[in-house]
């Protein structure tokens, strides 16, 4: 699960990791007020951020205003524009595609002294099933080039796993970033109370970029990137309330509701599948054959007339789509059952009417693979029933290459 | 002979009594594993299916020479139950249980390693040795003995593989999922190698999918090692970047983990790539 820079922030803050000072808001007359109190605190530069989960906001721009996502202000009335000019308006980055994604909230935040710029992410190291930690000199851009280019930049520290990071890590981390003196042990802090609050809240990624010496010679988080573990979300209520459905796909959204895996792409045919490797392998004979998949859905192992229905609605829902392929191995569960549940779904009549013109084919494989194949033929309707992989890859290929 | 699992695999179920453990006990009973007990803590000295049940590993162990056990247990005790197995000297440990967070899976996977003892999973359907024992949820009618060492990362898509191999009248030795987590035991490579020692494993079929460097650890293992015929499949051609699809482990990030390098990777070791998850079986049979 993604969350807001300004949530991030303020769990950073709660974990005593520095961050610089900085209040979120829906409104231009509260920016305006929460600009004013930093710039009486002594800082002449105010930063507003659009609160968005997609990345490259500097660079994006939005569609009215053409703002940049990120504005620097030296002024309260430069926050009245800025702010006016982000709120309700679309941005658009690099990741989040030509349809962009609506600016709801802005972080206005004190743009501190920087000295020196730096980047830190902890993750976990798959190959090695460990924590990593790892810095790098070269902040503010971005991580994979240096990563590809001068890979002797990035500094690692992989945590033991059941430990905390130690300290000769910290140091040997902060040494890295050539820190010495007061800077050195601030960033230690930082390090030792990041690591913590990584493993504390079950986070998948904290990356910092940049993280910053301050003037003053102070280690802060001027940025900050959390992702959680899905699979450990429920050990943190505090966590689950910081999800923002706005800015989640709402086809996905809803097939969450109901229990589904589902990712929406931008094919014509759609499919249902049992286990994700067979949906993902299922999404690859589609483009094999000729047709471009419209999703990723995996209906798991029950199959039953409920999980096909909501299925069904939902990717039927996406206009695009022209055809659908269900691929089930029937293993344990009796492929002759699902293929009445197939059958009892169709008959639904909301969903009877939407697969009007659009063709069906049902590929059910494993015990009872026969029968569930006369139970489809002989079922009267517009269905299409197959056995093999490569027969209802043919049929793909017959209606849509 | 085959890998891991074989007639002298004397199994525990950890989540015995529960529905999952239950029903899949049960299954692999009636494929013929040797299931001699099962664990449920606070219903110890009582019988479930005809087999002792036990409050701990440990008893299991003492009392039942258990060598192997399979956990169904819920993902918010999966870990503990992993650590559980591993201090009590189980020498493999399959674990079915979907939903573990990464940071439990992190400690138990190093606590196993530091026992010696071998975990499968978690997140996977387990492993069978056709005709001797089924340690897993697989659906034991599809396979068939024979010389083919099958590695998956997934569960229906082992199923689908199978079923080609079997067709196409090629038995397996041992097939193995290996699970679909970021942090699981036994790797790709681990199975390769383990088929490639096994004199009765002729050719091996990995299949995988994008995310991490599993595949291509293993494609350099293959290079180095293994004069066996190997076909690979991978899965998720055609999925997005940033998006992960269905399994905690199967996202491409940062631009790394594509089918496409994998793919590139295999075959650069020399392995014959299925393009089609329809033609696995047929592409083995044609090597052969």
């Amino acid at each position: 699960m993604n969350i807001h820079e300004y949530q991030a922030k303020e769990l950073l803050a709660a974990a005593k990791v520095a961050v610089p000072a900085g209040k979120s808001t829906t409104t231009v007359a509260e920016a305006v007020e929460i600009a004013k109190g930093i710039f009486e605190s002594g800082s002449d530069l105010v930063v507003v951020k659009a609160q968005i989960h997609a990345g490259g906001r500097g660079k994006g721009k939005t569609k009215n205003s053409g703002a940049r996502g990120v504005i620097l202000c030296r002024s309260v009335e430069e926050v009245r524009t800025a702010a006016d000019s982000l709120l309700g308006d679309i941005l658009v980055t690099i990741q989040t595609g030509e349809s962009g994604q609506k600016v709801n909230t802005i972080y206005i935040t004190d743009g501190v002294s920087i000295e020196k710029e730096f980047y830190l992410s902890i993750l976990l190291d798959r190959g090695l099933g460990k924590n990593v930690i790892m810095v790098s000199t070269e902040g503010g851009v971005e991580i994979e080039k240096v990563a590809e280019e001068t890979p002797e930049k990035i500094i690692k520290e992989w945590v033991e796993p059941g430990l905390k990071l130690q300290g000769c890590q910290a140091r040997r981390l902060a040494f890295a970033l050539d820190l010495s003196g007061d800077a050195l042990k601030s960033a230690m802090k930082l390090f030792t109370n990041l690591y913590d609050f990584y493993v504390a809240k079950d986070a998948s990624l904290v990356e910092v970029n940049p993280l910053v010496l301050t003037k003053e010679g102070e280690v802060v988080a001027l940025d900050a990137k959390v992702t959680f573990d899905d699979n450990g979300l429920y050990r943190h209520a505090d966590v689950q309330d910081l999800r923002d459905e706005s800015e989640e796909n709402p086809f996905e959204l809803e097939a969450s509701k109901y229990g589904l895996n589902y990712i929406k792409l931008d094919g014509n045919v759609g499919c249902m599948v049992n286990g994700a490797g067979l949906a993902m392998a299922t999404m690859d004979i589609i483009k094999l054959s000729g047709g471009e998949p419209a999703n990723f859905l995996d209906v798991g192992g029950g199959a039953n007339v409920e999980t096909v229905k909501n299925g069904f609605r939902i990717i039927l829902d996406d206009p695009n789509v022209k055809g659908i392929l269900i691929n089930i191995f029937g293993g344990i569960v009796r492929c002759d059952r699902v293929a009445n549940g197939i059958l009892e779904a169709i008959k639904d009549e909301e969903i009877a009417r939407k697969v009007q013109n659009v063709p069906i084919i049902v590929r059910l494989q494993g015990t009872n693979a026969k029968e569930a194949k006369e139970i489809i033929d002989n079922s009267g309707l517009n269905v299409i029933s197959a056995v093999l992989l490569k027969e209802a890859a043919a049929e793909v290929a017959r209606l849509f290459a | 002979m085959s890998i891991l699992v074989n007639s002298t695999t004397r199994l525990i179920v950890q989540g015995f009594t529960g529905s999952e453990g239950t029903f899949h006990a049960q299954q692999m009973l009636e494929y013929g594993t040797n299931v001699v007990g099962g664990v449920t803590p606070g219903k110890g000295g009582q019988k479930h299916l005809d087999k002792p049940v036990f409050n701990t590993v440990r008893d299991a162990v003492d009392h039942e020479g258990a060598n192997t056990s399979i956990i169904f247990v819920p993902p918010a005790f999966a870990g503990d139950a992993i650590i559980e197995a591993a201090q009590a000297g189980v020498e493999l440990i399959v674990c079915i249980t979907e939903g573990i967070p990464v940071q439990d899976m992190v400690i138990a996977k190093s606590v196993a390693d530091s026992h010696g003892c071998r975990l499968v999973g978690p997140n996977c359907p387990g492993l069978i040795t056709p005709g001797q024992a089924k340690v897993g949820i697989m659906p034991g009618m599809i396979f068939t003995p024979g010389p083919i060492g099958l590695v998956s990362r997934s569960g229906t898509l082992t199923y689908e593989a199978v079923d080609q191999l079997t067709k196409a009248g090629l038995g397996q030795s041992t097939a193995i999922g290996i699970g679909g987590d970021p942090v699981i035991g036994t790797t790709h490579t681990d199975a390769v190698k383990l088929f490639n020692e096994d004199p009765e494993t002729e050719a091996i079929v990995l299949i995988g999918e994008i995310g991490g460097s599993a595949e291509e650890e293993a494609a350099a293992y293959i290079k180095e090692h293994v004069k066996k015929p190997v076909v690979a499949f991978i899965a998720g051609s055609t999925a997005p970047p940033g998006r992960r699809m269905g399994h905690a482990g199967a996202i491409i990030s940062g631009g790394k983990g594509t089918a496409q390098d994998k793919k590139e990777a295999l075959m650069a070791a020399g392995i014959t790539v299925s393009e089609s998850p329809a033609e696995i079986g047929e592409t083995l049979k044609a090597l052969l």
